[in-house]
């Protein structure tokens, strides 16, 4: 393809995808206006647009999404620090990660959120309990793709590290972690997201927690409650949009060295994901 | 590692971790970390002790799992359907992808539970609140799957569908959805399990019953044998509703192996 015809190509891509949220918008928006619909229920997109533009003059908006983000960065450093070895630890045991594989089956699938109440309890602090909860949904996608990752490894290449007179050790932290790193860090942007929409959802359920989950639901029953609510929601997608395009720049730029090996970009990168990207 | 010491090793693993549980639980005599043989019989007392006419379950459990359950079903099955359903859409239909991609990539990243409010406002409090919450949240790996399942579609079987002249319904029912299926029904498990998560994130917020309600009821008795026996039932609930979509998976993907063309 030349770059004249890409060009145009994506042209016709940005263009008809301006068209086709506009189309939406504008369809609502007479739908809603010409049925009569009550504003406080439903409100004109235009309206909860305005609200959106709105927020950004709000300082309680921003306090929430600065509590948001911290607790999420704070869950991400936890995630990350237990994960990694411990998926690195059962990516060189094979037989202990296969023993222990129904222990994990076990776990994985128990939502999140219904831990609260009783980690609440426990910990007798909203804020750690807010962590802990976020840290047991983002753990998995990074264990497993860290499992997966030091299972990958090419075995000729530990053997000659090991004709070197590396040990174990020695082969595992230069030969297993840089060629697991572009799998965990697939993991890692995975647990980025889920780890962003529990924290939400703790900030929600919990009473005394800020944030943005908190800031959406304290609108109720004032004015304009759900024009607001949804305006915070738009903030919510752009927040999650914005931090994936992070997280997949960031793996690009680390691991060219990894896509040019592996020939296609990133398909093996992604590769874990169909089973990794399970439920928060 | 063979079959059978695999699940010996398995088997010794899973009951080493039960005891090494009840015995530090016993010793340590902590009134929040309950030895699992309470958490099982607090299970069995709470929704299985019901008469064998019940099929076992207790008037608790009818009142609570199987709403929860429904709820969860109902849910799944709507945003998979409307998942497949647009997703086919998407995928085979080059100006609707084009229109329609930036909604879902913005729709995608609008995380569930921001919505969670507005739902409550927006409906009847309990069921339809809690079925919009799940239906939403868990459509969107269904509509990314099916959409990518669809538009990769091997071409050479679409040239012979077109030289044996199939219509557009048969081109779709004996072509297309056959060849996206592995991609479907991998969309539709992981939105099996992010609905159970829904479900509770709904039901906590605003519900009256269902075992999300239940955990917030036992919260405040500080009933905290009630809390690990829903924890422990919801782990078993996702391996149990894994492992019923793996065999229906299974099942309807039975003709593909090694049937399928190297691609």
């Amino acid at each position: 393809m030349t770059s004249g015809s890409r060009v145009t190509e994506n042209l016709r891509r940005v263009s008809l995808g301006a068209v086709g949220v506009l189309a939406v918008l504008a369809v609502t928006e007479l739908a809603l206006w010409a049925d009569g619909a009550s504003p406080a229920t439903f409100p004109l997109p235009t309206t909860v647009l305005a609200n959106a533009a709105r927020l950004t003059a709000n300082g309680g908006f921003w306090a929430a999404a600065g509590s948001t983000m911290a607790a999420w960065a704070e869950a991400m450093a936890i995630t990350i620090a237990i994960a990694v070895p411990a998926g690195a630890l059962l990516g060189l045991l094979p037989q202990a990660e296969s023993a222990l594989r129904p222990v994990l089956e076990f776990l994985r699938p128990i939502p999140s959120v219904v831990l609260f109440p009783l980690i609440l309890l426990i910990v007798q602090d909203n804020g750690r309990a807010e962590l802990a909860v976020i840290v047991f949904a983002s753990v998995w996608p990074v264990l497993i793709n860290t499992v997966y990752g030091f299972r990958e490894v090419d075995p000729a290449a530990k053997e000659t590290l090991r004709g070197f007179g590396f040990g174990s050790l020695g082969v595992a932290w230069h030969v297993s972690l840089p060629s697991a790193a572009p799998f965990i860090a697939t993991g890692v942007r995975i647990a980025a997201s889920i780890a962003f929409v529990v924290t939400i959802a703790v900030e929600l359920i919990a009473v005394g927690l800020n944030g943005l989950g908190a800031f959406a639901s304290q609108q109720q029953g004032g004015n304009n409650a759900v024009a607001i609510m949804l305006a915070v929601a738009i903030w919510c997608g752009i927040i999650g949009l914005v931090l994936n395009v992070v997280f997949v720049t960031a793996e690009r730029r680390a691991f060219r060295w990894h896509h040019v090996l592996s020939g296609t970009a990133g398909t093996t990168a992604t590769a874990p994901t169909a089973t990794a990207g399970a439920p928060a | 590692m063979s079959r059978l010491p695999l699940l010996a090793a398995r088997v010794l693993v899973v009951a080493a971790a039960l005891a090494a549980w009840e015995l530090w639980t016993k010793a340590a005599g902590s009134a929040y970390f309950l030895p699992p043989s309470a958490i099982f019989r607090a299970m069995y007392h709470q929704w299985f002790a019901g008469p064998a006419g019940h099929l076992w379950l207790t008037p608790d459990a009818t009142a609570n799992l199987l709403p929860s359950l429904a709820r969860l079903l109902v849910g799944w099955a709507a945003a998979g359907l409307a998942g497949v359903a647009l997703g086919l859409a998407i995928g085979r239909l080059r100006l609707f992808a084009d229109l329609a991609e930036p909604i879902v990539h913005f729709g995608r990243a609008i995380p569930a539970p921001t919505l969670v409010p507005v739902f409550l406002i927006i409906f009847p409090l309990g069921t339809p609140m809690e079925v919009a919450t799940i239906a939403f949240g868990v459509i969107w790996p269904v509509l990314l799957n099916t959409i990518d399942g669809a538009r990769h579609v091997h071409p050479g079987h679409l040239e012979t569908a077109a030289a044996f002249r199939l219509g557009p319904v048969q081109r779709l029912t004996a072509v297309i959805l056959p060849s996206a299926a592995p991609k479907i029904l991998a969309g539709l498990r992981l939105a099996l399990s992010l609905a159970l998560v829904l479900m509770i994130i709904s039901e906590f917020v605003g519900s009256t019953d269902g075992i999300g309600r239940e955990v917030l009821v036992a919260e405040s008795n500080f009933n905290v044998s009630v809390m690990w026996a829903a924890i422990v039932l919801l782990g078993l609930l996702g391996v149990l509703l894994n492992a019923a979509f793996g065999l229906v998976e299974h099942r309807v993907l039975a003709w593909q192996r090694g049937a399928r063309p190297a691609t």
